[in-house]
């Protein structure tokens, strides 16, 4: 009964959260909003038990919001005294389009005929839960996720505005890099 | 293989909480006696007694358009995170909070740290106060992943996430021994998530305080707390993962886990004054280039142990 009521409490502020970052007017209320309606879902996936996985979601979420505010703020030059942040954009179609998207798949998580409990939950419902979602396929998303990594890295590499020529040279025969901020480790 | 600690009721929270709050005390009582002795005064150690009856009674200075909501939560934030850590370290036989990925706990909530610190610089509006936020924020783009990575190498050496676990794993050899890379970080990350010695240019001088610079009474008062708290909860949970757990001669558990929690917290406050400040735009390549490379060999020699023993 405790648990009942404190997943839908946590759903009900899970989604109150996520309205809220549509109606505050500053980007760190609006990213911190977001990583509140995270951790509501965060500690719901908790009270299924999937203990691992939610943990991971307030982890990844708390994290990305962070870095989120930064680069938000960094990138508009906001600061509280000049609230006037919003994030909604044309309202006039986007709004009903949202709830409409909202009420749709309420509806259908409401109204799917969920299959009854068969059998008991396995010992380590973390590993179940990826040979269910993964299967035979695991290997092949263990490899997407390090060339997921590698793509970002190439693509930072790609985007650096500065190269190696510009830190050692045009015949890379500088010894120090000439960086207008040096590093930590004098590479 | 020594016994599991077994989860004891919630009723038990609050002697968890008086305990972290000795520790934090007795960490700033310290630091009050070295920064007196390094000024060459003698009543060095009350001055933080000193200090938090000037904050009690201090009346609370406000900016003109802060975000009070946010300024708030994130003095108080740091506290709160503290106490969340010290329910999976286990004391001796008892633990507050069994959860099987204990580990991963401790390391979701050191991540808030990014939010509480850059919030409570934030709040204030006032452009030290962000700049300090912003360079605690730099500091963690370098400390977090070395930090998460220390954390793996004594999970995979328990083959286990659970706390107590992975105290009991460590009965022949602590893990510190083995891998002391892996701790050395661990204590780096502890001593950021605190903004501490090294990592306090988020609160430095140049920037009128940084992140402190508009806090005042009980505010101020929450955040220093919550950094000692940090701190003292950051070496507590070190116990488990790198000191042995419980583990010694003569005195039972959990005084064994009060003395090493102690003294690595006594060696951190010591550290303030000892070690230099680390300018983020310098460490951020220390970060990435030194400190993540040598902790990941550590997970890998770490692996191959395990797996080859």
């Amino acid at each position: 009964m405790v648990t009942h009521l404190a997943f839908w409490g946590l759903a009900v502020i899970a989604v109150l959260a996520g309205v809220a970052v549509f109606v505050v007017n500053s980007m760190a209320r609006a990213s911190y909003s977001l990583a509140l309606s995270f951790i509501a879902v965060g500690l719901q996936v908790l009270l299924l038990q999937q203990l691992y996985v939610g943990v991971l979601v307030i982890l990844m979420m708390v994290m990305e919001m962070a870095i989120m505010a930064v680069y938000m703020n960094m990138f508009m030059g906001m600061n509280p005294a000049m609230m006037s942040m919003n994030m909604v954009h044309g309202a006039r179609h986007a709004l009903p389009v949202s709830v409409g998207v909202f009420l749709l798949l309420a509806a259908g998580a409401l109204f799917a005929p969920w299959p009854s409990r068969r059998g008991s939950p396995p010992a380590d419902v973390t590993a179940a839960l990826g040979v269910e979602l993964m299967g035979p396929k695991m290997l092949a998303m263990a490899v997407v996720g390090v060339v997921m990594a590698a793509t970002i890295v190439s693509g930072i590499v790609l985007a650096a505005h500065r190269t190696r020529y510009d830190r050692f040279g045009d015949d890379l025969r500088r010894r120090r890099p000439a960086d207008p901020q040096p590093g930590g480790v004098r590479r | 293989m020594a016994e599991v600690p077994a989860a004891v009721s919630g009723g038990w929270a609050p002697v968890a909480a008086v305990l972290l709050g000795a520790l934090a005390v007795a960490a700033a009582l310290l630091d009050g006696a070295l920064a007196g002795r390094a000024a060459g005064v003698r009543s060095g150690m009350g001055r933080p007694v000193g200090e938090v009856a000037r904050l009690l009674r201090q009346r609370r200075r406000t900016t003109v358009a802060a975000d009070r909501l946010l300024w708030r939560i994130g003095g108080a934030g740091l506290l709160g995170m503290a106490l969340m850590i010290i329910t999976v370290v286990p004391l001796g036989r008892w633990t507050l909070f069994d959860l099987d990925v204990g580990v991963v706990w401790v390391n979701a909530l050191d991540v808030l740290a990014w939010a509480f610190v850059w919030l409570t610089g934030w709040g204030a509006n006032s452009a030290y106060a962000l700049v300090g936020g912003y360079r605690f924020l730099a500091h963690g783009l370098a400390y977090e992943l070395p930090l998460m990575f220390a954390l793996v190498a004594p999970a995979v050496a328990a083959s286990s996430l659970r706390v107590g676990e992975v105290a009991a794993a460590q009965q022949g050899l602590w893990f510190v021994v083995w891998m002391p890379v892996a701790f050395v970080v661990y204590c780096l990350g502890v001593v950021a998530i605190a903004v501490w010695g090294p990592f306090s240019p988020a609160l430095g001088r140049d920037v009128a305080g940084g992140v402190t610079a508009e806090l005042s009474g009980v505010d101020r008062l929450l955040f220093l707390a919550g950094r000692y708290a940090l701190l003292a909860a950051g070496a507590a949970f070190a116990v488990p993962m790198f000191l042995g757990g419980g583990a010694g001669p003569l005195l039972p558990a959990w005084a064994w886990v009060l003395v090493k929690a102690t003294v690595l917290l006594a060696g951190l406050v010591w550290l303030r004054r000892r070690a230099p400040a680390l300018r983020p735009d310098v460490f951020m390549e220390v970060g990435w280039l030194v400190l993540l490379p040598a902790v990941l060999l550590q997970d890998l020699l770490v692996a191959v142990v395990v797996i080859g023993g």
